[in-house]
């Protein structure tokens, strides 16, 4: 995959076919430590342990209707390309916590790339679950909950497509502007 | 820090206002973006993306779009899935934002299934 936001609609895809309601994804740029960190946790039914153990073989999958399982290996190549980590945290009926951190300023460290469209691809795509997304560059944050928004849109539905053009645009100039402010001396 | 204020999503309602009575009808089509890691990796979300555009422009309640995962024929996506109220289900393959505002302008809103772009009949 060509950006890291892919793989993250991608391992936020396993958590929504695992049975959760609620995905939380977090992006942390933290340019003195050099360190880019994405966590992403879902609610959903968990795996067993001795799964677990074997997450970077692509032939350990629970899916059916291939024999190779892709997702997480291909997170975890992407991050040990530029010297960083993936950590699985799971138990039956806990939900899964996906942790994978990059070298920030590695060579190799793909792209974050469109964060704007990976959360609305997930909105679109997946009426009924929530989303709570947060990015932190330095120090400031920019938080989205759509809990929170669906409670303030009262009667309209946030799959319709000219709310979901709307959240686009905003979180682009959210992110755009978190960004702006890091250059920033 | 930056959030989506209060605001954005008032103007987001004034605008959608004047639609939304309109979407909560029944819903005739359903479209189906196949997004496992095969259809992300090929380019699943642009199609995605490309579709809410289009939709966007169409004004259309009646419109349901889902995302399901891989459904084994990971060499032909992204694979886009559209079934319309009273006829078979298309699949169609190797989709981008073209073909799929083709198909959603073409097949969609005047029933004309594009057979160059369809993988099979369901």
């Amino acid at each position: 995959m060509r950006e890291l936001s892919l793989h993250i609609l991608d391992v936020v895809e396993n958590g929504i076919a695992a049975g959760g309601n609620c995905i939380w994804i977090t992006v942390e740029e933290d340019d003195k430590a050099d360190q880019l960190k994405i966590t992403i946790r879902d609610n959903g039914r968990g795996m067993p342990i001795e799964k677990l153990q074997r997450i970077n073989d692509p032939f350990i999958t629970s899916r059916t209707t291939r024999r190779v399982g892709l997702g997480l290996s291909l997170l975890a190549a992407a991050a040990e390309r530029c010297q960083g980590t993936v950590r699985v945290d799971t138990a039956p009926g806990k939900g899964t916590e996906v942790e994978a951190t990059f070298r920030h300023s590695h060579i190799d460290r793909a792209p974050l790339g469109d964060m704007a469209a990976t959360i609305t691809t997930l909105i679109i795509g997946n009426p009924g679950i929530d989303f709570v997304y947060s990015h932190r560059i330095h120090g400031e944050e920019f938080r989205l909950d759509t809990r929170e928004i669906r409670a303030e849109m009262e009667d309209l539905s946030l799959s319709d497509p000219i709310v979901i053009h709307h959240l686009t645009e905003s979180i682009r100039s959210s992110l755009k502007q978190l960004t702006s402010n890091k250059n920033a001396p | 820090m930056a959030k989506l204020t209060i605001d954005d999503l008032k103007k987001i309602k004034e605008k959608t206002a004047q639609l939304n009575s309109l979407r909560d009808g029944p819903s005739s089509t359903k479209i189906t973006v196949h997004m496992g890691t095969c259809g992300i990796a090929a380019g699943a979300r642009d199609v995605m993306n490309a579709l809410m555009e289009e939709m966007a422009e169409a004004e259309r309640s009646d419109i349901r779009v889902v995302a399901s995962g891989c459904m084994g024929m990971c060499s032909s996506e992204p694979n886009v899935t559209i079934e319309v109220e009273g006829s078979e289900p298309i699949v169609y393959q190797l989709m981008n934002a073209n073909k799929m505002r083709q198909v959603f302008k073409r097949h969609v809103l005047l029933g004309e299934v594009q057979t160059d772009f369809a993988l099979a009949k369901m």
